[in-house]
């Protein structure tokens, strides 16, 4: 039962992660990868913060703010530059690295006997095994709600008929470039909060900590896509958020089958595969008995 | 709601169902006699699991073995941070009497997710830096281990003994590695002790070694390289390139040594290892981890590579021949 809890936990702290990769890469339709430098920047900088005494909320806060300042360099870069933006986000994770590290001090900063945000959670009684839950929960449903509220004002309609269709929104006289800023750093502003909670459970904060994030955003994307299709908006940010608990209780279930740990990645690769490849498997089925009916 | 979205939520549960029951504790009926020994390394690494065979092997030659007095759940986290909290929960709700955790961020996992099973490190360079113990003399919290702190001193004097021109020595290593940069720290202090220069040069994966090593090789006489995953993975071109450029090359680790360095005093990872294991015999007598020292390696080794001193024209005295 704890492993599954864990698994929900982690699946949940990661949602945000997930949610912002959504925005760049489905709202947006902009493949985005300044991931991997802003969720160790929010890792960071929050880490920083609290070994000097700053209380975590504020921590967070900050490292919120320099996740939006990361992905407004790679909008700028991106729009007013014109560097194609695989290219701009690459950009900008290669530099946070240095970044990340001047922030730090060194590689690594241990945040154990540190009053973090869980801490101050478990204070106000909530037992110390569903603390990361209750956060990432609570954390969901406020990012969830603003971007619910944001996505239907007229700057959130705006952005999102910029992914949908750029020229018609510029035909309007829109100018599509502060959409696209403007979705970057929403969206990088998400992927470092998500790095700052996740360095918070983990105890510490580590340059190496955005290895292979873009990855897990991804998959957990489109497994929340696979599972439950097209829906209102925020129902489909919380679709994400679930693909993201699926995509940690995938893992913990092949950990659990006590796999050889060389083979681990190419198992979770495998079972990824096949959750991804599930609705075309479908689909074929689907195809096949039609005809035989006819 | 439509039957399809019935069956995918149905499908998720299912698998929350399968987490549960795959669970190693789940049928694990109260506590059994056999105790309990966790595992978490970070990744796959010649010395690490070194480290991890010593401890197996001398916790077996104790009376501890596999199977037989304690159970063993072995994790490796592959290199990738995001699985070290899973697997560390995993440990602890295990029940595990012991959790031996290998590397740094491995440790600061495991004591993150619990304060009350005595964790023992491997290959942890320092345990008060990591935030693991108040200091290396009294843990005082629920970790305790060994230490790979590596003889920095007596490998730089090695260096002079071996390639006595040596004026300006060359520190390169893998910044985003704590462990590097806390022996990189130190060596720089000791070669300026020794009366030498020192020029710095990092790398951020192995496909930079042999570019930034290329660059720093022309202002340097020799090379001293911590033990460092990245360049550990990188010493054949680090081997190449001093074998081109006649560069005495001293490294923390032997198995460098052997890929293409010349020479080292080094910690036995292996014996690293068994030291850790009769530290963990003597938590299960009941000795409280809280209160035992951190153990720094006994056994030191001296290694030459002959075939690379031939290489680069460098003659081994003879009181230090006889090394491998």
């Amino acid at each position: 039962m704890d492993i599954l809890i864990t698994a929900l936990s982690q699946g949940l702290l990661w949602a945000l992660l997930a949610i912002g990769v959504y925005i760049t890469y489905r709202i947006l339709d902009t493949p985005d990868l300044s991931a991997e430098g802003t969720f160790p920047l929010g890792g960071a900088i929050a880490a920083a913060l609290m070994v000097q005494g700053v209380s975590p909320i504020i921590a967070t806060i900050v490292a919120i703010v320099g996740g939006m300042s990361a992905g407004f360099v790679t909008g700028i870069l991106y729009t007013k530059l014109k560097i194609p933006p695989l290219l701009s986000g690459i950009l900008t994770m290669t530099g946070l690295y240095s970044i990340n590290l001047r922030i730090m001090g060194r590689a690594n900063i241990s945040l154990i006997g540190q009053q973090t945000i869980f801490d101050g959670v478990e204070s106000l009684g909530v037992p110390a095994q569903f603390v990361p839950m209750f956060v990432g929960i609570i954390c969901t449903l406020i990012v969830v709600g603003l971007l619910h509220l944001f996505f239907h004002t007229e700057i959130g309609y705006t952005l999102r008929a910029t992914g949908d269709n750029e020229q018609m929104v510029r035909a309007q006289g829109v100018d599509t470039d502060r959409m696209k800023i403007l979705g970057l750093m929403v969206s990088n502003g998400l992927i470092a909060f998500s790095g700052s909670l996740i360095a918070q459970d983990n105890g510490f904060s580590d340059i190496s900590m955005g290895v292979g994030v873009i990855v897990i955003g991804l998959a957990s994307v489109i497994i929340g896509e696979v599972l439950f299709g097209s829906l209102s908006i925020a129902k489909r940010l919380l679709c994400v958020a679930l693909g993201s608990m699926v995509y940690r209780m995938i893992i913990a279930l092949v950990l659990n089958l006590g796999m050889n740990p060389i083979d681990l990645k190419l198992i979770s690769a495998i079972v990824l595969t096949i959750t991804l490849a599930s609705p075309m498997v479908k689909k074929s089925l689907d195809k096949r008995n039609g005809k035989r009916g006819i | 709601m439509n039957k399809e979205t019935m069956i995918k939520l149905l499908g998720v549960l299912a698998l929350a169902v399968a987490v549960v029951v795959t669970s190693p504790n789940f049928l694990r009926s109260g506590k059994s006699d056999t105790l309990q020994v966790g595992i978490l390394q970070l990744m796959e690494h010649a010395a690490l699991d070194s480290v991890r065979e010593g401890f197996i092997d001398q916790l077996a030659e104790l009376g501890y073995k596999e199977g037989e007095q304690i159970e063993l759940t072995y994790l490796n986290a592959q290199a990738d941070q995001s699985n070290l909290s899973v697997m560390s929960q995993q440990l602890v709700s295990n029940e595990s009497d012991l959790i031996f955790a290998i590397a740094t961020t491995a440790a600061q996992a495991v004591a993150n997710e619990t304060t009350e099973i005595p964790i023992l490190t491997g290959a942890v360079t320092d345990l008060v830096a990591a935030n693991l113990v108040e200091s290396n003399e009294v843990p005082n919290t629920n970790v305790s281990g060994t230490s790979d702190m590596t003889p920095v001193d007596k490998q730089l004097e090695l260096l002079v003994r071996l390639a006595p021109d040596t004026k300006t020595l060359g520190l390169i290593y893998n910044s985003s590695e704590v462990n590097s940069e806390i022996l990189i720290d130190i060596a720089e202090q000791v070669a300026q002790d020794l009366g030498l220069e020192t020029v710095r040069m990092t790398v951020t994966n192995t496909n930079d070694v042999a570019q930034n090593l290329q660059a720093l090789v022309p202002r340097v006489d020799a090379l001293y390289i911590p033990n460092d995953n990245t360049l550990a993975s990188a010493m054949a071109t680090v081997g190449a390139i001093a074998i081109e450029n006649q560069l005495p090359v001293v490294t923390a680790d032997t198995g460098m040594v052997s890929e293409g360095g010349l020479g080292t005093v080094s910690v036995d990872y292996y014996a690293l290892g068994r030291q850790a294991g009769a530290m963990a015999a003597r938590v299960f007598n009941g000795e409280d981890v809280a209160a035992m020292p951190v153990e720094l390696a006994n056994e030191i080794e001296l290694f030459i590579n002959e075939e690379m001193a031939e290489a680069i024209g460098i003659v081994i005295p003879n009181d230090l021949e006889g090394g491998e």
